[in-house]
């Protein structure tokens, strides 16, 4: 009887495999997940000490605005977009020089790139975090005096508040440019000009295609957001300036 | 093969006599109960943390520990269920910004994830710090469109994998989007990107015919539709341009879609999409109930969306 009980369980084993299966009936449906759901404990718990330390550092303070910064405070230039593209431009220049021996002469990022404003009051990590949303690293292209000649076209037919940093430009009335300096002097045909700016912009977004085939390319390994929070960190009191590097007369 | 078939039916014929109460009729019952439950999620980036009450679109929606609690009901209820997802696992909260996808990958392995592709955010902080948060997730990654060959992931990667569930056999292979203009060269390094549709015309041949697969799946990252650019691969243009794949879980374009895509394959045949938006405010699932293929033919297929 045994030996009976053990074959036929043998036999619907391989006999219920072996029937060929197919599908009768399907059903399908998306699950909200909402607070109707109770809340895993031990996942919670596992969580928490990441969550804490985020939490921790996020509300690190490590500056002051003294005023509202947001990226239309002005036309051609904001006083966000002026901090931005100075702090990059410091930030990177002692480690472009160490590694060069050379210093940089522009920065140039995107006007779309600022996600949020500063609000007057204590600056925190969280502030780059909102700020600075993505992992856009640093990156200096060394452009020949064409390519800066094509920049200043961009930015010209663009007229939106790029941010800019060691370059000066003025319009007519007309949108004609009067003049464009870099720190202070005029563009040299046969010199090149060290631009830093994001690898973002730098790889063809916001057809910046002035930056895609540079003299050279040295990567910094820097993200813009940690640039800020070392800035940050450096100032007691952020600039909020805006001093006519991108005016129309 | 035939007649060791009438000798194991000629043994049970006898035994059935002997046993008596069990009759083929309750037998032939009982193996038409086979169910299958598929859980999906794609584009979670990071959102660990369920939506603030004040959140304009999601209030109060989403979080991991929520997550898991459905899923192992769902497991309680149905032990034969996968859990997968469909890429971009990492990138969009503080979490991954401080620890790299470490969370991310450890709450998925104690939730008992059993597969996931591979989205175009995975290499947000490049490939050799993906590989390196490897060793943190319990769970599989299938790419058959990414050739890995020269790079860290070689052989980390399979093109599919074969679950058996109740002696139903699933496979899953995956698809991801083309990287070049997406993401950073210097990220990705050598993968390679094939195309996605040619890929999967013949993974799902392999799956079908050479595995004997009784469920094809697909694990896209490819995205849902492009109206705009109706040429780029879709999940929507892979489903109408191959055949025997029973379902496509995709993810990349966020689309929460309302309910399951029920499109046309090659063969005229229907083949389930679905995609549940992003940042784990929802769960897919998918039941596939299984019956004698006899009585498929005889009585044929119902979908319920």
């Amino acid at each position: 009887m045994r030996k009976i009980i053990a074959l036929l369980a043998i036999f619907i084993a391989i006999s219920c495999s072996k029937e060929k299966q197919s599908v009768s009936k399907i059903e399908g449906k998306r699950i909200n997940i909402n607070d109707s759901i109770t809340t895993n404990q031990e996942i919670e718990d596992f969580i928490k000490p990441f969550r804490k330390r985020i939490q921790e550092d996020m509300n690190k303070v490590l500056s002051y605005a003294s005023k509202d910064m947001h990226k239309n405070d002005g036309k051609l230039e904001t006083t966000i977009g002026n901090l931005m593209a100075d702090l990059v431009k410091s930030q990177s220049e002692p480690i472009y020089k160490k590694r060069t021996e050379k210093s940089i002469d522009i920065c140039i990022l995107n006007h779309g790139g600022i996600r949020a404003p500063i609000q007057a009051g204590p600056i925190k990590t969280r502030t780059a975090f909102n700020v600075m949303p993505f992992e856009n690293s640093i990156v200096v292209a060394e452009l020949t005096a064409e390519n800066v000649h094509g920049m200043i076209d961009y930015l010209v037919k663009a007229k939106r508040a790029h941010p800019i940093s060691g370059l000066t430009i003025k319009l007519d009335q007309n949108d004609k440019l009067v003049e464009a300096l870099v720190n202070g002097k005029p563009i040299e045909a046969n010199k090149t000009y060290a631009v830093v700016t994001s690898d973002y912009l730098q790889n063809g977004g916001d057809r910046m295609d002035f930056l895609k085939n540079p003299e050279s390319l040295e990567i910094l390994d820097y993200k813009i957001r940690n640039a800020m929070i070392d800035y940050f960190k450096t100032v007691d009191t952020i600039p909020a300036k805006l001093d006519g590097r991108f005016i129309q007369q | 093969m035939k007649r060791r078939d009438f000798i194991q039916n000629s043994l049970a014929s006898s035994a059935f006599v002997t046993l008596g109460g069990l009759s083929l009729q309750s037998f032939t019952a009982n193996s038409a109960k086979k169910h299958i439950t598929i859980l999906h999620t794609n584009d979670v980036h990071s959102h660990i943390d369920p939506f603030g009450a004040n959140h304009p679109r999601n209030p109060n929606q989403g979080g991991a520990a929520r997550r898991a609690s459905l899923i192992s009901n769902i497991r309680k209820e149905n032990p034969n269920t996968l859990l997968l997802d469909a890429g971009d696992i990492f990138q969009g909260t503080p979490y991954f910004n401080y620890y790299g996808g470490e969370l991310e990958f450890k709450l998925m392995s104690m939730m008992k994830y059993d597969l996931a592709t591979i989205g175009n955010h995975d290499f947000d902080n490049g490939i050799d710090r993906l590989y390196a948060q490897l060793p943190n997730a319990n769970f599989e990654f299938v790419s058959a469109n990414y050739d890995f060959k020269n790079t860290v992931l070689d052989t980390h990667v399979k093109p599919y994998k074969i679950f058996m569930k109740d002696g139903i056999k699933i496979g899953i292979f995956g698809l991801g989007v083309k990287l070049a203009g997406l993401v950073d060269k210097r990220m990705y390094k050598e993968t390679v990107y094939n195309d996605p549709i040619e890929t999967a015309q013949d993974m799902s041949r392999i799956l079908k015919e050479e595995e004997k697969c009784d469920l094809v799946i697909c694990l896209s990252h490819i995205g849902y539709n492009y109206k705009r650019n109706p040429e780029r691969p879709s999940d929507l243009k892979l489903a109408r341009a191959t055949k025997d794949i029973d379902l496509i879980i995709g993810g990349h374009t966020h689309t929460f879609l309302p309910k399951p895509t029920i499109e046309k394959n090659s063969k005229g045949e229907s083949v389930l999409v679905n995609q549940v938006g992003a940042y784990g405010v929802y769960v897919g699932r998918i039941d596939f109930y299984f019956d004698a293929e006899k009585n498929v033919i005889a009585n044929g297929k119902s979908i319920i969306v």
